[in-house]
């Protein structure tokens, strides 16, 4: 019998080769560069030494801003959990014919370029911004409140920007919730409360942990709310690695730095799929 | 199949622009330039590009009003008078422009004339290869130029120029008028970025180590050519770093937190601060003693067409294009006041030297702040992140 077992390299040839090109060549190019030297002028001279490691972990500075960066990404995931389920168990909720409109209005931010979006807030919280002009206004403050460039505006930017991420992780995964087991919890005693507690809240976990892993990624990756809305000492990582590569032509520093971080993100994501398994990110879109 | 040439393909392009051929053969024609280019590779790899380049050039400048005033007064007459078109992209700072020139392939060739601040760059671009060599027999408005702006260029290309200069400005100190008097901010002077009823209301340049390390310079009562005690500089950076709302990180921000009223003293571009000024913000401007002033170049990077760039930059020394992008972007000509006379307007501009010889003008030394660039922006970064 011929075999057939190509075909399915066949398929799957496409895509191995974006993720080939696109992710593993790069990341081989950036631990590689992470080995190098930088002459003063900003040229790269190949090498392999391991100064640029040193160089990370030889005082605090640097690492103070990795931790900073991970308590900042915690912060964030807690309060998109939060912020996040109540309007995604709303819609799971919802019997409205209205539901696929308040789904996409969940995505409306998507179609608003990211910068303006966080520029926007300026406009808003700036000295001169729409609540200091009413406050003022109304006569309730005299002079304006600072609200701008500090960590809260930074965490606010990151909300902003990730919280749609998480609603519809959780979302999905609630959707595919059988409701008839609510009723059934119901039929057997349990308060609204103690369903909830006891049915809906533990099989949309997979899609709580799945948003989390993803804002946890994506906030540890971001530079632009650090840069748009933080003041000075709000620097996060991936602010540092801007500055090395784009403000000191630093690559090589860039890159050693970008490689603890990447390596920092395998090791959370290893750990979650050895203690929650990585299967879960697909249970919550399929339906559990 | 027929190997596509780039002269052919320039008949192609000109019979299509003059409508002598139609789009679908044109772009038949394309398809089979294409489809030799994959089967011939690399000996005619360049022809298409080069056909298409011949038409077009690139030059990158800082953004925002500065922009606008090339685009308007240069650029747009430029491809009027030639038909070649200027593709115009922007960056925020130099360290920035010069990564994605590094990350081009081949390094620098994706681009072709940039709009460089000081000396300082000019030959840091040279050192690391970026440099064309100019006949200068093809810039004869290069004649009007000042002198004392030219020679510095000579001597780091050794007798060469891979650039022409095109303006100069300072980054001088800009107030809120409102709320700083200029009695006030002429007494405090340099102080001003350091007085401590403005915690909470003051900025700087984030993106520039020496810009901060000039003014520290000035407040410690060194010279910022040549600074003696480093650690008074870096403290009173430090010092600065807890009275500071925000680090900027381009004109366009600047602008805005200038005029939004986040701020009410910085380090400013001249020609912001005009600009702002001329939109009617209650903004001062402060030169103090020994303000930081820069000269501004046209860079024309290696491996660009340079008949091309020639003629674009020779189009831009023209006195009518120059003055008028001068007025455009509120920074003082390179061209020579006692060869060409300039306007009014220009003449009143912060930097502008009547005598065209910019004596008693204080720059960077680039071989200065060159051998420092890595150790002292890296102290820099720290201190502005905390440290």
């Amino acid at each position: 019998m011929k075999s057939n077992s190509w075909k399915p390299w066949a398929l799957l040839a496409p895509s191995l080769s974006a993720v080939f090109l696109l992710l593993i060549i790069p990341v081989c190019f950036v631990i590689v560069y992470s080995f190098w030297l930088r002459a003063p002028s900003g040229a790269d001279i190949p090498a392999f030494q391991m100064g640029n490691y040193a160089k990370f972990f030889e005082d605090f500075f640097y690492p103070k801003i990795l931790i900073r960066t991970i308590r900042i990404a915690f912060e964030t995931v807690i309060l998109c959990v939060v912020m996040g389920y109540i309007p995604a168990y709303y819609f799971y909720l919802s019997q409205s014919r209205y539901k696929q409109v308040f789904l996409l209005l969940i995505m409306l931010p998507f179609w608003v370029s990211f910068i303006i979006r966080t520029m926007s807030w300026i406009n808003i919280m700036g000295d001169t911004g729409l609540i200091n002009h009413f406050l003022l206004k109304i006569g309730l403050i005299e002079t304006p409140i600072s609200m701008l460039y500090n960590e809260f505006t930074v965490l606010m930017g990151l909300i902003m920007y990730l919280l749609p991420f998480m609603v519809l992780n959780i979302y999905v995964s609630l959707e595919g919730i059988d409701k008839s087991l609510l009723e059934a919890a119901r039929c057997m005693g349990c308060t609204e409360w103690q369903a909830f507690r006891e049915v809906t809240l533990p099989l949309s976990l997979p899609g709580v942990s799945a948003g989390c892993l993803l804002v946890f990624v994506l906030t540890a990756g971001t530079y632009l709310p650090p840069m748009i809305l933080g003041g000075p000492g709000n620097d996060m990582i991936a602010n540092l690695i801007f500055k090395r590569v784009i403000g000191t032509l630093d690559w090589p520093f860039g890159s050693a730095i970008s490689v603890i971080l990447l390596s920092l993100l395998f090791v959370i994501v290893w750990t979650y799929n050895r203690y929650l398994g990585i299967n879960q990110i697909f249970k919550s879109f399929q339906g559990n | 199949m027929a190997i596509v040439t780039k002269e052919k393909l320039d008949r192609v392009y000109d019979a299509y622009k003059n409508g002598r051929l139609n789009r679908r053969h044109f772009l038949k024609y394309l398809g089979l330039a294409g489809a030799s280019l994959g089967l011939v590779g690399v000996p005619f790899g360049g022809a298409v590009r080069d056909a298409w380049a011949a038409k077009s050039i690139r030059f990158d400048g800082w953004g925002g009003s500065v922009s606008d005033a090339f685009r308007e007064h240069a650029f747009k007459p430029f491809t009027t008078a030639t038909g070649i078109k200027v593709i115009d992209g922007e960056f925020g700072d130099m360290n920035s422009y010069l990564t994605r020139v590094k990350a081009s392939y081949p390094p620098g060739g994706e681009f072709n004339i940039a709009h460089l601040s000081a000396v300082f760059d000019y030959a840091r671009y040279a050192d690391l290869g970026f440099a064309s060599v100019l006949d200068e027999s093809k810039i004869p408005n290069l004649k009007n130029v000042m002198v004392s702006m030219i020679k510095p260029l000579r001597e780091i290309t050794k007798g060469t120029l891979s650039a022409v200069p095109y303006d100069l400005g300072q980054t001088g100190i800009a107030y809120n008028t409102k709320h700083i008097s200029k009695a006030k901010a002429e007494e405090l002077g340099t102080s001003l970025l350091w007085y401590k009823s403005l915690k909470g209301k003051l900025g700087s340049w984030g993106g520039d180590f020496r810009t901060n390390m000039w003014y520290a310079a000035l407040h410690t009562g060194q010279s910022p050519n040549n600074m003696t005690d480093l650690k008074a500089v870096w403290a009173a950076l430090r010092e600065q770093r807890g009275l500071m709302k925000k680090y900027w990180n381009s004109g366009a921000e600047l602008m805005s937190l200038l005029a939004n009223g986040e701020i009410y003293a910085t380090v400013a571009w001249s020609g912001r601060v005009a600009a702002l000024q001329q939109e009617g913000h209650p903004i001062g401007y402060l030169s103090p003693k020994g303000t930081y002033s820069w000269m501004e170049y046209l860079f024309v990077l290696k491996g660009t067409d340079l008949e091309v760039a020639q003629k674009l930059l020779n189009f831009m020394l023209e006195p009518a294009a120059a003055i008028a992008v001068a007025e455009g972007q509120n920074y003082p000509p390179s061209l020579d006041p006692s060869k060409v006379e300039l306007t009014e307007k220009i003449k009143k501009m912060p930097a502008f030297d009547a005598t065209g010889k910019l004596d008693g003008y204080l720059f960077a030394n680039p071989e200065y702040w060159n051998a420092n660039q890595v150790e002292w922006t890296e102290k820099w970064d720290r201190i502005k992140a905390g440290s």
